[in-house]
């Protein structure tokens, strides 16, 4: 069973989804950042794969993209730092990502390459459903490769049940219409939209992203889906202070949790 | 017949090119536009407003101009149809225009746009300005430097001129701004991109906006030769779009050479060039699918050009596809080379050109014609953006006859 599919038929409520930036801070952080999570209680982890032109991001992604670049940071090291890595943890890992390195590296390589390391699932925002329907589709399921789609408040309902019949992870629910970014509060209307699509009755779990920020955001977005994703407040929280690595995780997750 | 179909397929595909790969979050503005353009352009109503400014506020029909000096030195009966008259001073009204008819008919009420020689920009704001409608432009922080000109002649229209710091600071960066912008503002914002790139539907609607170049042409030409067909075009490429335009009621006639001249930079074997489809390979950007810089890890390399239009990591898909099936030559000229060809044009005819437009007169240099050919070089834009560029490079240009 596809270790997204376990965790979800386990645990119903409050799952938290942790995105960083692979080869950020540092080009070795990756592999620290992973077990570091896993160690603080962190469900899901979305690898970042950093792309020099993130058109669906903020200031903060692009910020750590390009830092993750400029340390040298590319799809072949990254597979190369995930090796092995399902001899330390077994909570699911999704690879995040824009299409171009991935149709560079070759799209059928790719996906052997995460079914090697232990990859769940795939999160490809410039990959629509229609174009994933046609050409994708396919290779992805013979790797076992859950892609994951984004719903946002502007997707059509006749769309969301597209994306539901063709999802066997869960749905992404971009909690506003946006860019990537930490926001500080959740609005009446975003509420009116997880209502909405919850009424909907969607055969898949969702879990719900995008400025999603501190604990009070998380167990607000907890009420309307089975968790949600945090993103730039993580990195961001990387970037504070003096401490090390390791504490700066242990301290943010535990501020999210509690 | 084998066949010869350069026009988009219905999934917004140019043979292997094009297409829109785009976030879910761009999905409605896309699809709406997908569903609507080819109704709101066919309509009668919007062809009678939209030839009526080309006409009157533009200033079209643009001349054809027969270019006697510069005939005699090449040898050929050479015209120059003459977008560099159009208001505003580049053929990028053409497209402007046309989107900001098409966004009132969806219900548009702020526009965006990205902007690399601040062409765009300005024909953006022009047109803006003209129909009252708020309008935001984005351009790289360096190229808000080496053009400021143009970002006071945005500012003066009312247009808020945005410095984006990301990336290289030009118009690749631009661009993704500008995309980020539509994902935040997704119910009342057109998105006005201003080349033949980005996802389906804009490189066609863009296409058919400045399709109005060949269009004149041939009507022009049919008067001053007897023939509506030259032996050739010469355009200058960045995105695309004024080649397009220049190309398009040509692209079924294989009698009619098409030309296109890429930006080489300081030289296509070096980092510093623009000349996409030396440099690139298939590739992802903006939402479409063509040839584009970029490192063997997918990550987009950033182009260099002395002129600010050119220096576009990617090309549109339409040329793309062009050049795989040999319909279209794409040759390239360095910084050297352009700027040779803007003191010749200069010199020779009395005309300052855009130093975009310098890289098709460059490409005069590079072909040989045959004594009686009609070769009709797409004079894009004009020169007085670039002037501080000009005035740089005088002393090595100018000789002292
Ligand atoms: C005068 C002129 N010509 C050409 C271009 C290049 O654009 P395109 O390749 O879309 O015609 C520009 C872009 O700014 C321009 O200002």
């Amino acid at each position: 069973m596809n270790r997204i599919n376990k965790l979800f038929a386990e645990k119903e409520q409050d799952i938290l989804s942790v995105y960083f930036t692979a080869g950020y801070p540092a080009i070795d952080s990756t592999r620290e950042v992973l077990l570091e999570l896993v160690k603080n209680g962190v469900d899901i982890i979305e690898i970042g794969m950093p792309f020099s032109d993130p058109i669906a991001d903020g200031p903060v992604i692009q910020k750590s993209s390009l830092q993750a670049l400029n340390n040298g940071m590319t799809l072949k090291k990254l597979f190369e730092q995930l090796k092995d890595i399902r001899n330390e943890i077994d909570i699911p890992l999704i690879a995040m990502g824009y299409l171009n390195p991935v149709l560079q590296f070759g799209l059928e390589k790719f996906c052997q390459h995460c079914k090697d390391v232990g990859i769940d699932g795939l999160i490809l925002p410039d990959l629509p459903v229609d174009l994933y329907l046609e050409e994708y589709k396919d290779i992805f399921q013979q790797y076992g490769l859950h892609n994951i789609f984004l719903v946002t408040p502007l997707t059509s309902e006749e769309r969301v049940r597209l994306i539901d019949q063709e999802t066997s992870g869960f749905i992404y629910l971009v909690s506003s219409a946006s860019t990537t970014g930490a926001r500080k509060d959740i609005q009446e209307n975003q509420i009116r939209y997880f209502e909405r699509i919850n009424a909907m009755k969607l055969s898949n779990p969702t879990l719900i992203g995008f400025g999603i920020s501190n604990h009070e955001t998380f167990s607000r977005a907890c009420k309307y889906a089975h968790g949600a994703i945090i993103g730039s407040a993580f990195i961001h929280a990387l970037d504070e202070g003096e401490k090390s690595l390791k504490e700066k995780i242990q301290r943010f997750v535990k501020s999210i949790k509690t | 017949m084998a066949a010869t179909n350069y026009n988009v397929n219905k999934k917004g595909y140019y043979g292997e090119f094009g297409g829109a790969f785009i976030p879910e979050m761009m999905y409605p503005n896309i699809k709406e536009l997908e569903t609507k353009y080819l109704d709101i352009i066919n309509d009668e109503g919007f062809q009678r407003e939209f030839k009526s400014l080309l006409k009157d506020y533009v200033g079209r029909p643009t001349p054809l101009y027969f270019a006697t000096r510069l005939s005699e030195h090449y040898h050929v009966k050479l015209y120059l149809k003459r977008e560099d008259l159009c208001h505003t001073g580049a053929h990028k009204i053409n497209n402007t225009i046309g989107q900001i008819l098409l966004a009132q008919r969806i219900g548009k009420k702020r526009i965006i746009a990205e902007t690399g020689a601040g062409q765009h920009g300005v024909a953006t704001a022009t047109v803006c300005a003209l129909m009252n409608i708020q309008c935001v432009v984005y351009m790289g922080d360096l190229d808000v430097q080496r053009q400021s000109p143009n970002v006071a002649r945005m500012r003066m229209l009312g247009a808020e001129v945005v410095p984006v710091h990301s990336g290289n600071k030009t118009l690749k960066d631009a661009t993704n701004e500008a995309m980020r912008d539509w994902i935040n503002n997704p119910e009342d914002t057109h998105y006005i991109i201003g080349s033949v790139v980005g996802p389906h539907p804009y490189p066609d609607m863009v296409t058919q906006f400045q399709s109005v170049i060949s269009a004149e042409m041939k009507t022009q030409l049919k008067e001053a030769t007897g023939h509506e067909n030259p032996t050739a075009i010469i355009a200058c490429v960045g995105g695309g779009s004024n080649a397009a335009g220049a190309f398009y009621h040509y692209l079924e006639n294989p009698d009619v050479q098409l030309i296109a001249v890429e930006a080489a930079g300081k030289g296509v074997n070096t980092p510093e060039t623009a000349a996409t489809l030396v440099a690139g390979k298939p590739g992802v950007l903006h939402a479409s699918r063509s040839m584009l810089m970029q490192t063997d890890d997918g990550q987009v390399i950033e182009p260099y050009s002395i002129s600010a239009g050119l220096d576009y990591p990617g090309i549109g898909p339409l040329h793309a596809h062009l050049h795989q099936s040999k319909r279209g030559k794409y040759i390239y000229a360095t910084d050297h080379e352009a700027l040779k060809a803007a003191y010749q044009l200069t010199k020779f005819e009395g005309i300052i050109p855009a130093l975009e437009t310098a890289h098709a007169l460059a490409g005069l240099d590079k072909i040989s014609f045959k004594q009686d050919d009609v070769v009709v070089v797409n004079l894009s834009g004009r020169g007085d953006k670039d002037l501080q560029a000009y005035i740089d490079n005088l002393e090595n240009y100018v000789d002292n006859e």
